[in-house]
C-alpha cells in the first residue's frame, strides 16, 4: 500500500520537496543547537521550558483529538464518519510523532534520553508521558493502516482490530491527561496548580484538532478527489462549537479563583499574561488576540447560520486554531514561569534558531501528514466511490 | 466464534509471549538494583540521619561577608561566570526578604530588614519535587537527608527546574568550562545540557570536612544532624525563632533561617 506514496501528481511532489527542504534547514541549524547547548534558544534560568514544550503541549491535544471522530463512529454506529475517520487517526500518528520531536529538540542531553528506559521512574509524570505517547502512536499506525488495508482490499478489517479502537479511546484521554499532570502537579508553579488543568486540557484539545481536521478535510476536497461530504462536516464543527465553549468556559473558571481570591501567586501570572507585569509584557498583545479570536470564533460557531455555512465555519476554524495555539502552544507553559519562585519578572522569547528548529518539526508532522492522506486518497480512487468496508 | 487448532495454537503463543513481555517489563521497572542513593560513606566521613542548615543572617554584616561565601562555593566546585542572567549559575546566592519570602512580605518591615540580603541555596528536601519529578533517577535521595545530582544520567530535561518552589536549579545552557575563572581539578567540571545544583558539599564531608561555605562564614552558617537532639543546629533551633522557605507546600526544606536580633546562646 505505501507504494501509492511514491507515485503522485507534480503538485504533491513539490509539497513533499519544499517540506523536506524546510526539514533540511531545520535540521541544519538543529546541529547547531547541538554543538552550541540550548543557550541557543530564549530560554533562562528562569523561563527553563519555551516554545519546544509548549508546542509539544499543544500538538499532544491534537493527537487526542482523533477520539472525537472515534467515539461517534464506533460507540454510537455514526457510519457518516466512515471516511473521515482515518484522517482523524493519521492526524494523530503526525501530532505524536511531532510531540516526540518536540521533546527531543529540548533535550539538554539527547543521547542519553533512552535513559528514560534504561531508569523507568514510575513517579515521574514524563516516564508515563513517554510510555501512553509511544503507545499512542502505536495504536493509530496499526488501527489506521489495518482499517485502510482492509478498504483497498475491499474487505471488513480483522477483528482484533476492534477491541484496539476501543482502547484507543481511553488511551486519547490519558495522553493529554498525563500531559496536564506534568504541569498539574507542581507545587509552587501557582498558575499551574490546578485540579482543571487537565479537563481544559481535553476541552482546548477537542476544539483544536477537531477545527484542524475540517480545515484539512476542506483541503482535500479542494486539491484532491475526495469528498468528506457535507454532513460529517457540519457534525465535526459542533463538537469545536460545544469543545470550544467548554473550554472558554473552564479559562473563566480559572479566572475568577485567581482573581476573586486575590491571592497574588495566583494572580500575577494571568496579569503577567493579560496586562504585563512590572513594565513587562512581551505576551500581552498577543494573548488578546488569543481572546479576541476565541470570541469571535465562539461567535461564528454557535449561530446555525454561520456554522453552516462553509466560508465563515472556515473562518471560524482557523480562529479556533490560532487562538488555542496562543493559548496552549505559547501563554500556559511561559505564564508559569513568570513571575519566577522569587516573585521576579524576567522574560522569555524564542529566538530565530529556536523559531526555525520548531517550524522544522511541524514540517516534518505535515510531511507525514502528506504522505498518509496520499495514500488514504490514491486507495479510495482505486476502490471507487462507495462506503467503505468497514 | 470458532478456532482450529492451529489458530488456537498460535493464540495461545501469542497470548504466553504477550504475558512474558509484560511480567518480565514489570519486573524491570520495579526491580531495584543497586542505587547511587545506597551510599555508605567512607571512614573518617562526617555522617547524619538528617543533614541540615541554619543561616544565621546576624552574623553577615558587609557585602564582603556574603561574597566570601558564594565565591568560595562557587570557587571550589567549577561554577562558570557567564556575566549574565540568561546563562546564569549560582550554587549559593543572596536576595531581599522580599524576594526570599514572597508573600511574607511586610511594608512596616525594619529599613534594615528590607534590604538585608538573605542566602539562598538549596533545601535539600524532606519530600524533594525535583526527585519526584525526575524521569531518570538523575535526581536522588541520599538516606542522610542530601539531593543529589548525577551530572552524566542526567538528560537535560529540566522537569527538576520546573518542579523545584526555590529556583534552587541551573542549567548548562552551553559549554561551562570556557567560563571557568580557574578550575579546581579536585572537582568536576560540567558538560552542556545537564542541571546543577549546591550539594551540600558531600564530596567534603566525605573527607571529614563541613561544608565550604559553613568553614568560611565565621559562623553565620551552621551545619549539623537534624536527627541528633544534641546538634548545634537543633541546640540554636531550640533556642531561636526560625523560618523556612515555603514551608506551606510540604516539602520540608532542611535551611533554617534566624533573623538575629536577639542575643547569642
Amino acid at each position: 500500500m505505501f507504494e501509492k506514496a511514491l507515485v503522485g501528481s507534480r503538485r504533491y511532489w513539490t509539497l513533499v520537496f519544499v517540506l523536506l527542504g524546510i526539514i533540511g534547514i531545520g535540521f541544519l541549524v538543529y546541529l547547531k543547537q547541538l554543538s552550541y547547548g540550548l543557550g541557543i534558544t530564549g530560554m533562562s534560568r528562569d523561563v527553563s521550558w519555551g516554545f519546544y514544550i509548549s508546542q509539544f503541549t499543544f500538538l499532544v491535544g491534537v493527537a487526542a483529538s482523533a477520539v472525537m471522530l472515534v467515539i461517534p463512529y464506533y460507540l454510537h454506529n455514526y457510519k457518516k464518519f466512515s471516511k473521515i475517520i482515518i484522517l482523524g487517526e493519521f492526524l494523530a500518528v503526525s501530532a505524536v510523532t511531532m510531540c516526540i520531536l518536540f521533546i527531543f529538540v529540548d533535550m539538554g542531553q539527547p543521547m542519553r534520553i533512552m535513559n528514560v528506559l534504561l531508569h523507568p521512574t514510575p513517579n515521574s509524570i514524563l516516564f508515563w508521558d513517554s510510555v501512553v505517547l509511544s503507545g499512542y502512536l502505536l495504536l493509530n499506525i496499526v488501527i489506521g493502516w489495518t482499517t485502510l488495508q482492509a478498504e483497498w482490499k475491499d474487505a471488513p478489517p480483522p477483528k482484533w482490530v476492534k477491541p484496539l479502537v476501543y482502547l484507543s479511546i481511553p488511551w486519547a484521554i490519558s495522553i493529554h491527561t498525563v500531559t496536564a499532570f506534568i504541569y498539574a502537579g507542581l507545587p509552587g508553579r501557582h498558575f499551574w496548580l490546578s485540579a482543571i488543568m487537565a479537563a481544559r486540557f481535553l476541552a482546548s484539545a477537542f476544539a483544536s484538532g477537531p477545527a484542524l481536521l475540517i480545515l484539512l478535510a476542506l483541503l482535500l476536497r479542494k486539491y484532491t478527489k475526495f469528498d468528506p461530504g457535507r454532513e460529517p462536516i457540519l457534525a465535526v464543527s459542533k463538537i469545536v462549537a460545544y469543545a470550544m465553549t467548554a473550554n472558554v468556559f473552564f479559562l473563566l473558571l480559572e479566572l475568577f479563583t485567581a482573581l476573586y481570591s486575590g491571592i497574588p501567586g495566583h494572580r500575577h501570572s494571568f496579569e503577567y499574561l493579560f496586562l504585563g507585569l512590572e513594565g513587562h509584557g512581551k505576551l500581552v498583545p498577543l494573548m488578546w488576540i488569543s481572546v479576541f479570536l476565541a470570541l469571535g470564533a465562539l461567535f461564528l460557531l454557535i449561530i446555525p447560520t454561520t456554522r453552516r455555512h462553509e466560508k465563515t465555519l472556515t473562518w471560524a476554524c482557523i480562529m479556533v486554531f490560532i487562538s488555542l495555539w496562543i493559548d496552549k502552544g505559547f501563554g500556559l507553559v511561559i505564564g508559569g514561569f513568570v513571575p519566577n519562585p522569587f516573585e521576579k519578572v524576567f522574560e522569555y522569547w524564542p529566538t530565530l534558531p529556536e523559531f526555525i528548529i520548531s517550524i522544522a518539526v511541524w514540517a516534518v508532522g505535515f510531511l507525514i501528514l502528506t504522505v498518509l492522506y496520499k495514500i488514504v486518497i490514491s486507495v479510495r480512487e482505486s476502490v471507487g466511490p462507495g462506503e467503505p468496508a468497514h | 466464534m470458532s478456532m482450529d487448532r492451529r489458530e488456537f495454537l498460535k493464540f495461545i503463543g501469542l497470548a504466553g509471549l504477550g504475558l512474558g513481555i509484560g511480567a518480565s517489563a514489570t519486573g524491570w521497572i520495579f526491580s531495584r538494583g543497586l542505587e547511587a542513593s545506597e551510599y555508605i560513606p567512607p571512614p573518617g566521613a562526617l555522617t547524619a540521619k538528617r543533614w541540615a542548615m541554619v543561616v544565621d543572617l546576624s552574623k553577615f554584616k558587609t557585602e564582603e561577608d556574603y561574597q566570601r561565601v558564594i565565591d568560595a562555593c562557587h570557587k571550589i566546585h567549577n561554577v562558570p561566570d557567564f556575566g549574565n542572567p540568561k546563562d546564569e549559575i549560582k550554587w549559593i546566592w543572596t536576595d531581599t526578604y522580599e524576594h526570599t519570602f514572597p508573600g511574607q512580605e511586610n511594608k512596616f518591615l525594619p529599613k534594615e530588614f528590607e534590604e538585608k540580603p538573605f542566602f539562598l541555596l538549596c533545601n535539600h528536601c524532606d519530600n524533594a519535587p525535583c526527585v519526584r519529578v525526575c524521569p531518570t533517577k538523575a535526581t536522588f535521595k541520599r538516606s542522610d537527608g542530601i539531593t543529589m545530582q548525577d551530572y552524566h544520567r542526567c538528560i537535560g530535561c529540566r522537569f527538576c527546574m520546573a518542579a523545584c518552589p526555590y529556583g534552587a536549579r541551573s542549567f548548562n545552557w552551553r559549554d561551562p568550562r570556557p567560563f571557568i575563572k580557574e578550575i579546581d581539578p579536585t572537582y568536576p567540571t560540567r558538560t552542556k545540557g545537564v542541571v546543577e545544583k549546591c550539594t551540600y558539599c558531600v564530596e567534603r564531608l566525605a573527607k571529614g570536612l563541613q561544608p565550604k561555605c559553613v568553614e568560611v562564614s565565621n559562623g553565620g552558617l551552621i551545619f549539623g544532624d537534624l536527627a541528633d537532639p544534641n546538634s548545634e543546629v537543633r541546640r540554636i533551633l531550640n533556642t531561636h525563632f526560625s523560618l523556612r522557605r515555603k514551608a506551606e507546600l510540604g516539602t520540608g526544606p532542611s535551611v533554617f533561617y534566624i533573623i538575629g536580633g536577639e542575643e547569642d546562646v
